[in-house]
């Protein structure tokens, strides 16, 4: 999970901002992706509205789903990979990947979170009657440090790379302090979503 | 490879207010997580109004840790924690009224509330502090 810039033997004073003067500055947030948000969301709330159980099913099992591959994904398998990328490469992906994923993650642990509560009290899975509810409590500590984690951790992390990749001349050490921040938190929500895994299968089952 | 003053840089002293702030936020997390775990029934209040308080009370001491400080990027700050407390106030407010659609009433309400207020000010603080230690302030 490790990012080591100085693997590479490329001068990034000279490699990065002759590429980064060249090219269109770097995206925070993806504007034209909004829209989608939007939909998203609006169609949450209204699973949530209608009590729809499909809906919410559909919600809750298809963003925690997309949410612990891509958190796994990106801890155990891109990581070690863009830690052996050169500066320049790790830079050009960086610059792609990260705005893509100041909405993705946001938009899947809300899809995800929202849906899953309106289940389980549409379910009774919140009453301290229900047989399993201290695997339901024990969820509630687990998406707890996980929040801590992604909002204090990886989100600050994604975006203060991304605003260091617009500046005429980024920083290398800057950018892999912050890349390797983001990938450990990614790895570590990653792992902590094999605890939800085994928690819901526990509640479903 | 990468200048040594290009490290020094990055690896320069700050306030430990990033671990403040995430303090801050397990604080309400584990109150909030308190009183969801009693649902539908009401939670003794004072466990969770100790949570709030020390949470109320490490964020502070961070926001005075930070304010203290006379090399930073300040501009950057307030323009990043200021968009990112827009989101969070529209987040906070759907949150809040689904607290009131849900029927959630008096002092619960209350605490609530006021976890939801900490909730809203330590992320814009934790993004626009970890931009802003990366800018120049020149």
């Amino acid at each position: 999970m490790s990012v080591p810039v100085a693997a590479a033997g490329h001068s990034v004073s000279a490699a990065v901002p002759e590429t980064l003067n060249r090219e269109a500055p770097v995206e925070i947030l993806p504007v034209k992706a909004l829209p989608v948000v939007a939909v998203i969301v609006a169609a949450v709330i209204a699973a949530i509205g209608t009590n729809s159980r499909w809906a919410l099913d559909f919600f809750h099992v298809a963003g925690g789903g997309i949410w612990t591959a891509l958190d796994l994904f990106l801890g155990f398998v891109l990581g070690p990979i863009l830690g052996r990328l050169s500066i320049p490469a790790r830079v050009e992906l960086t610059k792609r990947l990260m705005p893509k994923l100041v909405l993705i993650i946001p938009v899947l642990v809300t899809m995800t979170l929202a849906a899953g509560f309106q289940l389980a009290r549409y379910n009774g899975m919140l009453d301290t009657s229900f047989p399993r509810h201290t695997w339901v409590v024990a969820s509630f500590a687990v998406v707890g440090v996980m929040a801590v984690i992604a909002i204090g951790l990886l989100e600050p992390a994604n975006i203060a790379v991304l605003f260091e990749l617009r500046k005429p001349q980024p920083n290398p050490a800057v950018i892999e302090k912050l890349m390797r921040r983001f990938i450990f938190t990614a790895g570590i929500t990653g792992a902590m979503q094999i605890g939800t895994l085994i928690i819901m299968t526990r509640l479903a089952s | 490879m990468i200048a040594p003053e290009q490290k020094a840089w990055a690896d320069r002293k700050v306030p430990p207010v990033t671990g403040l702030w995430m303090l801050s936020l397990a604080l309400i997390a584990g109150g909030v997580s308190y009183l969801a775990a009693y649902l539908p029934k009401r939670a003794p209040l004072a466990p969770a109004v100790g949570l709030l308080a020390a949470s109320a009370i490490v964020l502070g001491i961070g926001v005075v840790l930070l304010a203290r400080q006379r090399e930073f990027a300040w501009t950057r700050f307030r323009q990043v924690a200021g968009w990112t407390f827009l989101a969070y106030v529209v987040i906070a407010g759907m949150i809040e009224y689904a607290f009131i659609y849900d029927h959630t009433r008096g002092a619960v309400l209350v605490v609530m509330t006021l976890m939801l207020l900490v909730f809203m000010l330590a992320p814009p603080l934790l993004v626009g502090f970890t931009v802003a230690r990366f800018q120049h302030t020149s």
